[in-house]
């Protein structure tokens, strides 16, 4: 016969105070298990989709990132003719040849000086990304020294609005427009015409290409072909996702060992003070136990029942932690990615794997911190218990 | 004729229970002389265990004054009413109530850490109380390692160490079998008798009752 | 017989509550020493700056170089009593994606760059032979320690901003004057950069990265800044210059948001210690309501029941703190291994384990608080009839 489950939850209605604090305790464990784990999907999300699936980067051989790479005029003229690379709506290689530079702007909050990306871009790049939409103001005109800035960055710090000037490569660059780039992480950046600023910064030779292949099957092929041409054999080519993606390796490898290492710690910390509880529970109720088991019930009804009474705890402090971590949706992250040396916004992102997961997490450690406290208090024997009033 | 060395007027005592009061004691009047031996008596509820809290200054009445050895206990503030309970209250339950993780001697210590003793002076007082109730072999035993009768011997070492004013039991022998009541009893009656000890016990305990001089009803709360 | 021994003896009642309680606070202890030390050393750059130094960079960010030919100009400033300049070199060695290939490398003036880094401490004849020869490296103790450098190996880089193969004869390692400083260094010739990128990429100068400049007296700063900057306000590079803690402050800011999440997790531990401990204590009160009773019988005042109560708080509290930190030390280090190249230094510092101490105590005081009030405000008669 089983215990019925009212016993477990006027058990612990009973003893309220100990029981909200280990709720409590293990809420908190699960959100910030949750909330890192959000971090890292937010992070990654937001990298990983700055890259379109068709869409093919080339940066110089062994660059870790664009801000480090080089290529020159040459390269990218063999590129843009290749076969493979579709073509605009204007009938051209639908390319894009950019310099990567990174400016000091004052956070409008903290008055910081943080390194803002700057993309020197050419005229296809809008039509390359298609997730990146002028929402304020208009684009910028080729050959003049105009920049387009994301909202978010003219969100965030000072001096970034439609008509400002921003001071950087000896001269003076107006804000005519502003777009947003759905989260990716363009939304971090301003971008201007590449030739100008190459001309500004005294650069001669491009950061990065991007290009669109007719059919993205046709990488392999483009690839190989361009590393046996010793004219191009310094060129490297990436699919635009997996360069993204590497882009956030460092930063999301850093969070994810962070929080791993501190989810871990504060879980111990958790299943002990559940077994804390649970123990004192068994404690407290060893005349019950011993009047159940005089009723008939099995001892395994009995372990069953303090099982089920952690359990319950567990999951309602792990449905708290994931509700409390599930408003962290609405906070933006802000910070230095290692790898690109400048500013990158991204939020903390919930799924229900996330949810799912904690909520896992949860339940194992109701299981853990319960089950030693569960045998002992089926271990008791009926006469012993009843003699203990 | 000296004076009594209680005096109890007009007292009396109601509990609340959620928002009614429950009359438990009323206008009770009660003379103890010295090294009076005093048994308090009454079926459950009668308020005998209440009347004897306000005599140890472990509770207070609502009206009337409770006066021990000449002080007014009920117009003593908690902090010093404690200190008046150390030095004159010698108190004895009926579960013995001894700290599980004291030795017989640390239990029979414990209220002389309230006294201005050295440690060699209590070390006097606590070896001279358990010869006197007979423990002087188990002063290192721990309560768990005591029998019942044993361990209220302690409590009763423990009560009488720092030489109080009076002894007051609460049903000292209603835990325990026949034979270590007696010796109990026999322990209080030799404490009445050679040590002028004023004792109130309270009991429901027939056998208890005979070995003091006095005893007094209690009913619903009015002595008889 | 003292209220500590009575103390003690209670909180070792309950053998497996009070280890599981000690446990649980060693747990967090431990958790808030290894958060705290990891924000400590993020900041570790600040915290090693010179007073007397100062960086001169590109006033628009440090990717844009500063002229090298400014380099009188500036060391002519009243103020200024030595100057060196020094590249970010970058460059890939062996597999990028493995975090232990990491450390800095810069392309040093050789002859007045370790006079304004006394801190590097070199062996004499070590910086001889890196001074005679073009393409000599002085490498940090611990990266070479940690990759099996010794005098005389050959490195070979991959550059990324300079693009090419790159090899370094390794001619020097320098140690740290004191353990906060930075031992994962790499330094080459500036001249070797000057001239191999002159060969390998005709037409590309090579300007400074940014200067490093003594200033003996730190009143003097403000001054040579304005100075400094105003030199070169409208010229093609106009410049930045503060104070090297200022310099490293600013990029430690560029992460203060992750910084500041840390710290609100450490703080969060220390609210996990004090429901971990609250919870126990208010138990063991709680068992222990009669006994209150009966020492209030016997006399004893609400200061003393208080003592008990409290002193067992802080004795678990205490316990467990010393035992997180203790283990603190260890997983600091395993943190360190497991992301090489994050944090050149990165130890225990004495404000960690006080903090971490003073977190244990003082949530041995709060937990104690609600069932001190409690024992102290229950009546002797309801404290009696309590069944423990």
């Amino acid at each position: 016969m089983r215990i019925p489950f009212s016993y477990v939850w006027r058990s612990l209605w009973a003893r309220r105070l100990t029981t909200l604090l280990t709720v409590a305790g293990v809420a908190l464990v699960v959100f910030v298990f949750a909330g890192v784990l959000m971090l890292a999907r937010g992070l990654q999300a937001t990298l990983v989709d700055t890259g379109a699936a068709d869409n093919v980067i080339v940066l110089r051989r062994s660059a870790t990132s664009e801000l480090t790479s080089q290529v020159d005029r040459n390269t990218a003229s063999i590129l843009d003719a290749q076969p493979e690379v579709a073509a605009a709506t204007d009938g051209r290689p639908l390319v894009s040849k950019e310099l990567m530079l990174v400016i000091g702007l004052k956070r409008k909050q903290t008055n910081a000086l943080t390194n803002v990306s700057v993309r020197g871009v050419s005229p296809h790049a809008f039509e390359l990304r298609p997730g990146v939409r002028l929402t304020d103001g208009r684009a910028f005109q080729q050959g003049t020294h105009e920049v387009v800035a994301a909202r978010n960055i003219a969100r965030r710090f000072q001096d970034v609005a439609i008509g400002a000037d921003l001071a950087f490569a000896g001269d003076r660059w107006t804000v005519v427009g502003l777009f947003d780039a759905g989260g990716t992480g363009f939304d971090s950046e301003i971008w201007g015409d590449a030739e100008q600023l190459m001309q500004a910064a005294g650069r001669p030779v491009f950061s990065s290409m991007t290009l669109r292949l007719r059919d993205p099957g046709q990488f392999a092929a483009l690839k190989m072909r361009l590393q046996a041409d010793p004219r191009t054999q310094y060129a490297e080519l990436k699919p635009e996702r997996q360069y993204y993606r590497e882009q956030s390796q460092a930063m999301a490898t850093f969070i994810r060992i962070m929080g791993l290492i501190v989810t871990i710690i504060f879980s111990v910390g958790a299943m002990i003070g559940a077994m804390i509880t649970m123990y004192a529970a068994v404690a407290n109720r060893v005349v019950e136990v011993g009047t159940l088991r005089a009723l008939g019930f099995q001892r395994r009804s009995v372990l069953a029942a303090f099982l089920v009474e952690s359990i319950v705890l567990a999951v309602i402090g792990g449905a708290v932690g994931v509700g409390l971590a599930s408003l962290l949706s609405f906070a933006r992250v802000s910070t230095m990615n290692f790898t690109s040396f400048s500013e990158i916004g991204f939020g903390f992102s919930l799924s229900p794997g996330v949810v799912v997961g904690a909520l896992t997490f949860a339940l194992v450690m109701g299981v853990v911190g319960g089950f030693l406290p569960a045998v002992r208090a089926a271990r008791l024997s009926i006469v012993g218990a009843l003699r203990a009033s | 004729m000296t004076s009594p060395i209680i005096q109890i007027r007009g007292v009396s005592k109601s509990y609340r229970r959620d928002s009614m009061a429950i009359p438990v004691l009323h206008a009770i009047t009660l003379d103890v002389p010295e090294g009076e031996f005093i048994a308090l008596m009454g079926p459950s509820g009668s308020g005998k265990t209440t009347l004897l809290n306000l005599i140890a200054g472990i509770d207070r009445p609502n009206e009337g004054s409770v006066t021990v050895a000449g002080t007014d206990v009920t117009r003593l503030g908690e902090s010093e009413l404690a200190k008046w309970r150390a030095r004159h209250i010698g108190f004895v339950f009926q579960f013995y109530n001894l700290l599980p993780v004291l030795t017989a001697y640390e239990n029979v210590e414990l209220p002389l850490l309230l006294a201005p003793l050295s440690k060699a002076e209590r070390k006097q007082h606590v070896e001279a109380a358990l010869s006197l109730v007979g423990l002087a072999d188990r002063l290192h035993h721990y309560p768990r390692q005591l029998s019942g009768g044993q361990e209220q011997r302690v409590a009763i070492a423990r009560a009488i160490a720092p030489d109080p004013t009076i002894l007051v039991a609460d049903e000292p022998t209603g835990d325990l079998d026949r034979q270590s009541a007696d010796e109990v009893l026999t322990l209080l009656e030799r404490l009445n008798r050679e040590y002028h000890k004023t004792i109130v016990m309270v009991t429901h305990d027939p056998h208890a009752a005979e070995r003091a001089h006095t005893i007094r009803h209690l009913d619903k709360g009015e002595l008889q | 017989m003292s209220i500590f021994k009575i103390v003690l003896r209670n909180a070792f009642r309950h053998r497996l509550r009070t280890v599981l309680t000690i446990l649980g606070i060693a747990t967090a202890v431990m958790a808030f020493g290894l958060i705290r030390t990891i924000v400590t050393a993020w900041n570790a750059g600040v915290e090693a700056s010179a007073a007397n130094r100062m960086i001169t960079r590109h006033r628009v960010s440090l990717i844009f170089p500063v002229p090298l030919t400014d380099r009188e100009q500036i060391a002519r400033v009243p103020g200024v009593t030595g100057l060196s300049w020094a590249n970010w070199f970058g460059g890939v060695y062996g597999n990028s994606t493995d975090f232990k290939n990491f450390w800095p490398r810069f392309a040093v003036d050789a002859n007045t760059y370790f006079g304004l880094y006394p801190e590097f401490v070199v062996p004499p004849d070590q910086l001889e032979a890196f001074r005679k020869e073009r393409s000599a490296c002085i490498l940090g103790r611990k990266v070479a320690a940690d990759h099996g450098f010794k005098l005389g190996d050959v490195i070979t880089l991959e550059g990324d901003i300079y693009p090419g193969p790159w090899q370094f004869v390794v001619r020097g390692i320098y140690t740290g004057r004191d353990p906060s400083v930075d031992e994962t260094q790499m330094f080459f010739q500036w001249d070797y950069l000057y001239e191999q990128v002159k060969q390998r990429e005709p037409g590309r100068a090579t300007d400074a990265g940014f200067y490093v400049l003594r200033v003996d007296r730190p009143g003097d700063m403000a001054l040579v800044a304005a100075a400094i900057d105003t030199m070169f306000t409208n010229s093609r590079a106009p410049t930045k210059t503060e104070s090297e803690r200022e310099f490293q402050q600013s990029f430690v800011s560029m992460s203060s948001a992750i910084i500041t999440s840390l710290k609100v997790i450490s703080l969060v531990i220390v609210g996990i210690i004090l429901l971990v401990l609250a919870n126990t204590i208010l138990m063991a009160a709680r068992e222990r309501t009669r006994e209150y009773a009966v020492l209030k019988t016997l006399g004893f005042q609400a200061r003393h029941v208080a003592a008990f109560i409290i002193g067992e708080s802080l004795l678990i509290a205490f316990c467990g703190g010393l035992l997180g930190l203790a283990l603190t030390f260890p997983v600091v280090r395993g943190f360190g291994l497991a992301l090489p190249g994050f944090f050149p230094v990165i130890r225990v510092e004495p404000v960690t384990i006080a903090l971490a101490l003073g977190a244990a105590v003082l949530s041995g005081l709060a937990a104690a608080a609600v069932p001190t009030v409690r024992a102290i405000r229950t009546s002797i008669v309801s404290g009696l009839r309590m069944i423990g």
